[in-house]
């Protein structure tokens, strides 16, 4: 569903991604991982075409630069790792945004706003609630929730999240992922997701990706990227023994 | 509760109502009171339905009042959709037509005019505001080009920076213009401070031509624009052209501000204050503030006019300080009563 070939995007003279390819298939969830600066939320930057790149970028056999902006987000979301909203929306009025990219060509510009895309977005993110509230009021969470319902409404084939809980504490990671596992299983999709947490990554993904310094170090299952060597180098430290020192606090 | 996002056929009348209303008693009221019920004779006989009983009353409210208040109402409303307008695409609070500098370009344009002494009549109007016109919009072309050159992306914060940058050069030349023309300095005091004491038709006319036209284009992209409050990142995620919307939206203020400038001089506070007020009212989604944001500011601006012609009356004061006055006090109580809000 997402093909890449020779990405490379540069800021000035330093290359921040150096020609990397890879590909995305249906019911798969793709985990990006590396260490700070390795370019993992500049692939998302190229892919919503924020930055300039060279290469190519095709999502569903279309290339990104002919595709309009509304055409692209038919078959992309992303899920940013956080919002600022400027004004006291509502939740509602968020979700109902998902839908712009599918909205009639008429003046007047009503969506299909009982959609019930929309509905069922707010539905599963357990928003019912707080659908009329003030998004300024919410808590770190329920507005990562809110936006993560707005990119079910707006139902994309491929999911892009980067670094989607952040922020949030591990009730909140749970549940984000959690929903997200759920919507693969239920629709014909992908999902490409930015995450730090190795934990997190090897849990939910099939598929991963190792980057270091603008480059692929390895691609493909989870449990092949994720060997003792390639996370020893990549991350200059011993990756597996501090995981299992980690479990150990925890056992009973 | 279920809010709607949508003007309601209700609030529709009900705002207009509140329009048609101080109209009226902006036509009643002046230097001379006129009765209601002469008042709407004279309204009327224009339609030749009766026979006009004064001629005195016939010719204030025709020659002078009507034009007058029809152009202040007009000015108000095209000032604060174009404040909603940025306010919503800059996602900054503080921002307005004048913050992008095209008020600053149109006020250098007109006092350029006024400077020369360059006076022709023209099908649409005279020197001043041809020439306002021309510099508002190239002064918006100009600012684009230099965001453009720094930024590719046309980042909010640049064309703001920009924006704020020009109206500093543009301040600087008119008051080196002024320190060469003290022979017009009244003229162009009178100019800056704003005010439509001389209105008629014509202006009438490019105000309604250029509202129509501009509200209508910027109406249009209330989902945009309720997008880019919300964070640009997130309107390119759910599809919207951010550089596109962007182009379209200050093309349209900028030509509506031009016009506004070039027939009353620079009006602040307008277009900051009357979005805020309309916001608190009804909410961030643009799809509904703007109307109202329309409503509000024509009733706001023709109250205001009322003040300035009949506090020191025969004096009349000039419109733009009062706007600022009354503005900021009212804008200061109402933030003060409603923090948490915003």
């Amino acid at each position: 569903m997402i093909k890449i070939n020779n990405l490379t995007v540069e800021f000035g003279d330093k290359k921040i991604l150096n020609d990397i390819s890879f590909s995305v298939h249906e019911g798969d969830w793709l985990m990006v991982v590396g260490p700070n600066g390795a370019g993992k939320s500049t692939i998302v930057n190229a892919v919503s075409k924020a930055v300039p790149y060279t290469g190519d970028i095709y999502l569903k056999e279309k290339n990104i630069r002919d595709l309009k902006s509304i055409e692209q987000a038919k078959i992309m979301g992303v899920l940013n790792q956080s919002h600022n909203v400027a004004y006291s929306f509502t939740v509602e009025d968020i979700v109902k945004l998902g839908r712009y990219a599918n909205k009639g060509k008429f003046l007047d510009s009503y969506f299909d706003t009982n959609s019930s895309k929309v509905e069922r977005a707010i539905e599963i993110t357990g928003l019912n609630e707080i659908r009329y509230q003030s998004v300024l009021t919410l808590s770190g969470g329920e507005l990562q929730r809110t936006f993560l319902a707005q990119l079910f409404a707006q139902d994309p084939e491929i999911l892009v999240l980067d670094e989607p809980t952040n922020h949030l504490d591990l009730v909140y990671q749970k549940q984000i992922f959690s929903l997200v596992e759920d919507w693969i299983k239920e629709n014909k999709c992908c999902v490409v997701s930015i995450v730090h947490d190795l934990s997190l990554a090897k849990k939910y993904g099939n598929k991963a990706m190792l980057l270091n310094h603008g480059e692929i170090v390895r691609t493909g299952d989870v449990s092949d990227v994720f060997s003792k060597e390639d996370l020893k180098k990549v991350y200059n430290m011993d990756v597996y023994g501090w995981m299992n020192d980690l479990a150990e606090v925890w056992k009973d | 509760m279920r809010k709607k996002t949508n003007f309601t056929l209700t609030e529709y009348i009900l705002c207009s109502a509140l329009v048609i209303g101080i109209f009226l008693l902006c036509l009643c009221v002046g230097s001379v009171n006129i009765p209601l019920k002469e008042t709407w004779n004279v309204i009327l006989s224009v339609f030749g339905i009766e026979e006009a009983n004064s001629r005195v009353y016939y010719s204030i409210l025709i020659n002078v009042r009507i034009p007058r208040i029809m152009s202040v109402g007009l000015e108000g409303a095209a000032l604060s959709i174009c404040g909603a307008g940025m306010q919503g695409l800059l996602r900054n609070p503080l921002a307005d037509g004048s913050t992008l500098g095209v008020s600053a370009g149109a006020s250098l344009g007109a006092i350029i005019a006024i400077v020369f002494g360059w006076n022709f009549d023209f099908f649409i109007g005279d020197t001043t505001m041809i020439m306002a016109m021309i510099t508002a919009y190239a002064s918006l072309m100009l600012i684009l080009t230099i965001a453009y050159k720094l930024d590719y992306s046309l980042a909010t914060n640049t064309i703001i920076l920009v924006g704020v940058i020009f109206s500093m050069f543009a301040g600087s030349l008119i008051s080196l213009l002024i320190t060469f023309a003290h022979d017009k300095i009244n003229t162009i005091i009178f100019w800056t401070m704003g005010s439509l004491a001389g209105a008629d038709y014509s202006d009438v006319l490019s105000l309604t031509i250029a509202l129509v036209v501009c509200s209508f284009a910027i109406l249009r992209h209330a989902d945009e624009l309720n997008a880019f409050a919300i964070g640009e990142d997130n309107a390119r995620n759910i599809g919207v052209d951010v550089r596109r919307t962007k182009l379209v939206v200050l093309i349209f203020v900028s030509i509506l501000i031009g016009v506004c400038v070039a027939i009353a001089g620079t009006i602040g506070f307008v277009g900051l204050v009357i979005p805020h007020i309309s916001r608190m009212i009804f909410g961030p989604n643009h799809k509904k503030l703007m109307p109202a944001s329309m409503f509000f500011g024509a009733t706001f601006l023709m109250l205001t006019d009322l003040i300035s012609r009949t506090l020191f009356s025969p004096l009349e004061l000039p419109l733009g300080v009062i706007t600022s006055l009354i503005g900021s006090v009212v804008f200061v109580y109402i933030f003060y009563k409603s923090r948490e809000v915003r």
